[in-house]
């Protein structure tokens, strides 16, 4: 079992820490293998980041991921730069808010994760909505475990607003 | 109260965690009783003095931010010889300040462990990205006659365990190490097991005992002079310039600077059973083998896996120790292989103690990377079946 995965959007979304929290869940809380690397500007926002999570059951050699199983953009530079870096029957989850143009015979799950982070009252747990329908579409790390690695990741007092984060994200997936 | 190791422990916090290579060698250099830390922040070696400035005052230890490299390297020998296990952390730019006192901790027998978490050069380079071009400023940065012992972790975890033998060696034979690690090993976060205290082994400088008589660079059996900390009733004078068993400058005799260079030299060259440390992986049947250190080495375990699923005999000789070179293990290999192929990430340094080793035996290809970015398993998995086509 090996899961590559790729999370990218621009500098202040979050996607490193969405990719640190995925890893930790998997390699702490699941007991898995799992290694996430990182590129980034050097500008503090707006910049392209992008993070990759690999997630298997035995021991990682090459730390990092040519085509991915599943791709996570959440801009439209991070959408057109990587929606062709996939395996057949990859996973594509996009932000239709940030995505405007799309390869139409790509077949995406759309998932408004800076929406649904404004109604719940705080844009930046965008990031977390989406690694809540990550989970939900993909299985890679279990729920616990997704929900354990968050809540030890973020201050005590934004804990409840980023369980409600996730929770939407599962729902927004399966909805 | 809580003993020394509980708050080592207490500090460190869980067992398990999902962390960066700068994190877990600074979680080693506390591991192994590291109490004091010296540094510049520099990209992308900072974390390493941020998790020191963290933990180090909650054990009863202490951070200093310094002004420059040269001054860190500085306070570092100073603080060692109160007796304490210190070190730095630093990059390209950052090592190359550090030099001229790396050269006075080798002089002076001071140990000391340096990290530097490489980026690409010359100068300011690619501050964020990787690369391996330090390793022979490693060996010859600093000026003179000198053995260095450099060990080159592969993992987070490989990153932890390095930096509690650099300070090992370090404390047993007197003398600096280095531990080299890259900006993509620094920055990648792995699953890290904090290993239990018995798990381990703390090795400590010889100390001296005997006051009367006492002569600070008279060496032991082993050729590591025992050593007494300033402070503690001992008489000892440090210096520079070439001195004799008191520790007083003889600079201007050649029987006592020949003596002294060549016993710095051997109580290295004389331990390289405490040292050299590599892995082999299909080393039995190979014929073509990739020799390689560093992050790099972990692709390669991929690629000769690959390699072997096509019918290749191929194999990996990771080297975990550089310097001193292990030139024994790579002739040993050089007897038996068809071709050896050297991925590097710089424009070729370890490839020439390689073929130094390989002394002809066999053909030695370099297969170079720069720019920050890591050689794909399929470029090299290319460069291997091009060499299996190759005529011997």
């Amino acid at each position: 079992m090996k899961h590559e995965i790729r999370i990218c959007g621009f500098g202040g979304q979050g996607v490193i820490t969405a990719a640190v929290i995925l890893g930790k869940a998997a390699a702490v809380h699941d007991g898995l293998t799992a290694l996430q690397v990182q590129s980034y500007g050097p500008e503090a926002r707006g910049g392209a980041a992008r993070a990759e999570v690999i997630i298997a059951d035995h021991p990682i050699g090459y730390p990092g991921i040519t085509l991915a199983d599943v791709l996570v953009a959440m801009s439209q530079e991070a959408y057109s730069r990587y929606h062709r870096a996939v395996k057949p029957g990859a996973t594509l989850i996009i932000d239709p808010d940030l995505v405007f143009q799309r390869d139409e015979a790509r077949p995406v799950v759309p998932v408004r994760a800076t929406k649904i982070a404004e109604e719940l009252g705080n844009t930046v747990v965008a990031n977390i909505v989406m690694l809540g329908a990550l989970t939900a579409l993909t299985g890679v790390v279990s729920p616990e475990a997704l929900l354990a690695a968050t809540l030890e990741s973020v201050p005590a007092r934004f804990r409840e607003l980023n369980r409600r984060a996730l929770e939407a994200g599962m729902q927004a997936a399966s909805g | 109260m809580s003993t020394h190791r509980e708050l080592i422990r207490r500090a460190l916090g869980p067992r398990v965690q999902f962390v960066q290579g700068d994190d877990a060698c600074a979680y080693g250099a506390v591991l192994a009783g590291c109490t004091f830390f010296a540094g510049y922040p520099i990209t992308p070696a900072t974390e390493v003095a941020e998790r020191m400035a963290e933990i180090l005052p909650r054990i009863g230890g202490c951070y200093i931010q310094m002004e420059d490299e040269i001054a860190s390297m500085g306070a570092l020998i100073g603080a060692s010889w109160t007796g304490a296990k210190v070190m730095t952390s630093t990059s390209g730019p950052g090592f190359s300040l550090m030099q001229e006192n790396l050269g006075y901790a080798i002089m002076t027998e001071t140990p000391c462990v340096v990290v530097n978490v490489q980026r690409s050069g010359p100068s300011t380079g690619q501050p964020t990205m990787g690369a391996y071009g330090d390793m022979m400023q490693a060996r010859w940065g600093t000026h003179g006659d000198h053995e260095i012992i450099m060990l080159c972790p592969a993992s987070v975890q490989e990153s932890l365990e390095l930096t509690i033998v650099a300070f090992n060696l370090s404390e047993r034979l007197r003398t600096p190490v280095l531990v080299f690690i890259d900006g993509e090993l620094g920055h990648m976060r792995e699953r890290l097991v904090i290993p239990e205290d018995h798990e381990f082994e703390l090795w400590e400088r010889p100390r001296a005992t005997d006051r009367a008589g006492y002569r600070p660079f008279a060496p032991g059996p082993d050729l590591v002079p025992p050593f007494a900390p300033f402070g503690s009733g001992f008489r000892t004078f440090v210096t520079g310039l070439t001195h004799n068993e008191e520790g007083l400058p003889r600079a201007s005799s050649a029987t006592i600077h020949d003596q002294l260079v060549r016993r710095l030299a051997a109580k290295i060259t004389n331990h390289l059973d405490l040292i050299t440390r590599y892995e082999e992986f299909y080393a039995d049947d190979c014929e073509i083998a990739i020799v390689t250190y560093g992050i790099t080495a972990r692709t390669c375990r991929d690629v000769v896996e690959e390699a072997r699923r096509r019918g290749i005999k191929a194999g990996l000789l990771r080297l975990i120790s550089i310097w001193p070179f292990p030139e024994h293990v790579v002739a040993r290999w050089a007897e038996r292989v068809r071709a050896m192929l050297v991925p590097e990430m710089n424009l070729g340094q370890i490839v020439h103690p390689i073929r130094e080793a390989v002394a002809g035996r066999c053909p030695v290809v370099l297969h170079s990377r720069i720019g920050g970015e890591l050689h794909t398993p399929a470029e090299l998995l290319e460069a291997l079946e091009a060499l299996q086509w190759q005529p011997a």
